[in-house]
């Protein structure tokens, strides 16, 4: 199929996300990046530093501590709702964070569930939410199920012979992990700590709603505060150059140290292990799915109990929360829209080059560059279009756009996964087809690609949508006033514990993302994973 | 007819201009004395006096600094005394050129730049139901440990900032240690005076950085007496509230307009059962300000000194806090 413009939709996509990284970073680099040195001269900045690798350590340990027998006792035990807890640990990764937050602000604070029942018990009140405990508690719930579902998978790809052979020997239960459970969740865990280590350093909402104070600054908090505290511009800059530089290494250091994915098992396991009728691992796994639920589920049921609160009808009813919701509609649209657009260009380009023109490499470079965002930080991109923009236009006029803009460039890596391999397969189906019967352009676009690419387009697009509803850390920068989405606006009745209205926002910001959430699962369960 | 009508209504609408005033949150918020204001005021200007409400005080001055040229604000109102050389240095305020008669604050006002709109005394808020004995002096809470504390972060808020000065005041190079003993016990170091105080009405801390006059408040509107402000035998620390007009502004007539009204009954009637502080003209008091605790002793540093040493100073508590 000659088609000359091929590199247009491509190449207009990749200038776009070029333009948009490269100009931040050179305005960054151009404030402060001669001082990154400097930077950490200062003992402040030292601590900032300090306590980001601190807490994102900590935060991986109990994660992944957490995590591993939580994923032994579930491949061990077959309980009803086994099945709904393990799609609850898959939501946790796409809840918006500051939505957790409230959750656990309704369960772990002050006048929370936790002391409302130790006062009944007749104990003290304790205080505990905010500083270090509290950012570990959302970083464990975040990242606990994320790491118990993947280490569940390598647990129960344990071939059924090797629980045979492991049984007939008699195996205890240091044996079984030695010989059997170790070997096969080796592989995943440098490259799991890795992210989750990566995510956790580079948290924001959290530690913005529940540092605190100074104490408990993440370098990702220092830089928005750099800028919107202290409006100093070099040091915001050289912030932001420092956290590109971590991130950039983690990045490398978790590629190099993630292995492809395992053969999915039988998931016979829980038949195969012998070791789960004895008492010494019916008391352990207990113990430890006591422990995990008693993390996950209360601030889930919070947000949701919070909601039947009396006074939550007024709450719903205001005016701020309704502009607020179609304000989050609109940017989560524009972005989710904006972000599948660019993704779309750039494989119709790299499918074109790996097809039709054996680049291979070239084509694979291409959808590389999308991915190159995860390096970038929402806030250092943000930060550096901020200080780019800020001597030609008014920054704040032009917020909706930006937060448009940083939030489909942050959608791009989730899209290009998405869509890369429905559009690659379409078109080694097709092609020929296609050619043969000279259906082109507008033709085949309707008759081939729409019918066979919905379904993940709908996808890409509600993944994007999913993360904007849920990003602070751009709105953070550009909001104001005017602009506020359902995000910022939680997080501003969080911080003046006008919890009435917080619930109702946290009620609507959930149903918004759980539709979303079901568009997604009814698109992967649907027709297409039939069809497949 | 219709034609008609639109074309005349059309340049009406047009000529009713806007008056953007950035002030902070609880100034502007329903409970504040922000609507009363905006309405007494519109009846009286003929024109739209929009609030565009920031975090705290300090936020109104990074927001501007922020914005620069391009800011929509044609006033801005509620920055402090500790900030007058800092905001007169972004270039962006213009000189107000009025000199308010009958001005009652404790030293009077001479700024050319800035007016004040009311005045107050930092102290910290305790509530006597949960907390009987509180400490009599700053020495006597740095003796005691297990006295919990919520205060907003200087970098961002007014109180805040007032903390950081009145320790400053008190302690003077000793400050680090102060700052680290009360950073054992801070619950929580807010963005701005409503989160802190927010916090403290649920129970989460001791006591919280407010002003002597916050617990009126509570008598007059909820009428609870428990509220009440620590009296410090050091002294307390003032506040002077300011606004001041932007020079870039499009509505230079009517900013200085607003000026001359704030210093007048129709503003300053408001303050102290809106604001719940003093006002700057003799205006009559709610019968809860009987029971407030009244500083002996007054302190402040010179708008000079603030700027000369407050970057240092907030260095100083940021390392101290985290150490």
């Amino acid at each position: 199929m000659p088609w000359r413009l091929w590199w247009l939709p491509g190449g207009l996509s990749l200038l776009a996300i070029v333009l948009l990284t490269a100009a931040p970073i050179a305005a960054l680099l151009l404030q402060g990046g001669g001082q990154a040195g400097q930077v950490l001269a200062d003992p402040y900045l030292r601590h900032v530093v300090w306590f980001s690798f601190y807490q994102a350590g900590l935060s991986t340990l109990l994660s992944l501590g957490l995590a591993l027998p939580l994923a032994q006792a579930l491949s061990r035990r077959r309980f009803p709702g086994r099945a709904l807890l393990l799609r609850l640990f898959g939501l946790s990764l796409v809840l918006p964070v500051i939505l957790v937050v409230f959750g656990l602000v309704a369960v772990h604070g002050r006048q929370g569930w936790s002391n409302q029942l130790l006062t009944q018990l007749g104990l003290e009140p304790v205080s505990y939410l905010y500083g270090l405990s509290g950012i570990l508690l959302a970083h464990v719930f975040f990242n606990m199920p994320l790491a118990a579902r993947i280490l569940l998978q390598n647990i129960e790809a344990i071939p059924a012979s090797q629980w045979r052979l492991a049984s007939q020997l008699g195996f205890n239960s240091r044996q079984l992990f030695r010989w059997l459970i170790w070997p096969a969740v080796r592989g995943s865990l440098p490259g799991l700590a890795s992210l989750i280590f990566m995510l956790c350093f580079t948290s924001f909402a959290t530690v913005m709603a529940l540092g605190g104070g100074p104490k408990s600054t993440t370098l990702e908090v220092a830089i928005y505060q750099a800028l919107r505290y202290d409006f100093d511009l070099p040091l915001a800059g050289s912030l932001a150059l420092l956290q590109l530089l971590f991130c950039g290494s983690f990045l490398l250091l978790q590629y190099a140290l993630s292995k492809p994915p395992q053969y999915r098992g039988d998931r016979l396991s829980a038949c195969l292990r012998h070791d789960a009728p004895w008492w010494r691992t019916r008391l352990t796994d207990a113990l430890v799915m006591t422990v995990a639920l008693a993390i996950f589920l209360p601030p889930l049921l919070a947000i949701i109990t919070a909601g039947l609160n009396s006074r939550l009808l007024p709450a719903l009813t205001s005016a701020r929360l309704w502009s607020a919701l179609g304000q989050s509609v609109t940017i989560a649209l524009g972005a989710g829209l904006l972000s599948v657009l660019l993704t779309l260009a750039l494989l119709v380009t790299s499918r074109y080059l790996r097809l039709h023109l054996g680049r291979r490499g070239l084509a694979g470079t291409l959808e590389a560059s999308g991915s190159v965002i995860l390096v970038l930080p929402a806030v250092v991109l943000s930060t550096g279009l901020f200080i780019l923009l800020r001597g030609v236009a008014d920054v704040f006029a032009l917020g909706p756009l930006l937060v448009v803009l940083v939030n489909a460039l942050m959608a791009l890596p989730y899209g290009l996964r998405t869509l890369q391999q429905p559009m690659e397969r379409v078109a080694r189906r097709y092609d020929r087809l296609c050619t043969s019967l000279k259906v082109g352009g507008m033709h085949r676009i309707l008759l081939v690609e729409w019918p066979l690419l919905r379904q993940p387009l709908a996808l890409a697009l509600s993944l994007a949508m999913m993360l904007s509803l849920g990003d602070l850390s751009a709105i953070a920068l550009f909001g104001s006033q005017r602009l506020q989405t359902l995000p910022w606006l939680l997080y501003q009745q969080l911080g003046s514990y006008q919890m009435t209205d917080a619930a109702a926002t946290a009620l609507v910001l959930l149903a918004l993302n759980l539709t979303l959430f079901l568009l997604i699962e009814r698109v992967l369960g649907g027709k297409h994973a039939h069809a497949e | 007819m219709l034609a008609l009508l639109l074309a005349a209504s059309a340049p009406l609408a047009a000529q009713t201009p806007t008056l953007t005033i950035y002030t902070y949150s609880s100034f502007a918020s329903e409970w504040g004395p922000g609507p009363a204001i905006e309405t007494t005021f519109e009846a009286e200007c003929g024109c739209n006096l929009e609030w565009v409400a920031l975090d705290d005080g300090v936020s109104i001055l990074n927001r501007l600094r922020l914005e620069g040229e391009n800011t929509k604000a044609d006033i801005v109102l509620g920055l402090d005394n500790n900030l007058l050389q800092a905001a007169e240095g972004t270039g962006l305020i213009a000189a107000h050129g009025l000199s308010p008669e009958g001005l009652t604050l404790p030293g009077g006002w001479s700024h050319p730049y800035f007016l004040p709109f009311d005045y107050g005394y930092f102290a910290f808020i305790y509530n006597a139901d949960k907390l009987a004995n509180p400490p009599a002096s700053f020495a006597e809470l740095l003796e005691r440990p297990e006295l919990t504390l919520l205060y907003q972060d200087p970098r961002t808020s007014t109180p805040g900032q007032g903390l950081l000065l009145w320790v400053q005041k008190l302690y003077g190079d000793e400050s680090p240690q102060v700052w680290q003993n009360l950073a054992g016990r801070t619950v929580s170091v807010t963005k701005g005076w409503s989160e802190a105080y927010g916090m403290f009405l649920e129970g989460e801390a001791d006591m919280v950085l407010s002003y002597t006059t916050s617990p009126a408040y509570h008598i007059e509107a909820e009428q609870k007496h428990q509220y009440r402000a620590a009296a410090f035998e050091e002294g307390h620390y003032m506040q002077v509230e300011v606004a001041g007009k932007i020079k870039g502004s499009s509505q230079p007539e009517l900013a200085e307009r607003f000026l001359q009204f704030m210093t007048s009954p129709g503003f300053q009637q408001h303050i102290p059962a809106g604001n719940w502080m003093y006002p700057v003209i003799d205006t009559e008091l709610p019968a809860g300000f009987d029971e407030l605790v009244t500083p002996s002793l007054p302190l402040s540093f010179s708008p000079e000194q603030v700027a000369n040493q407050r970057r240092q100073w907030l260095r100083q508590w940021l390392s101290a806090t985290t150490r």
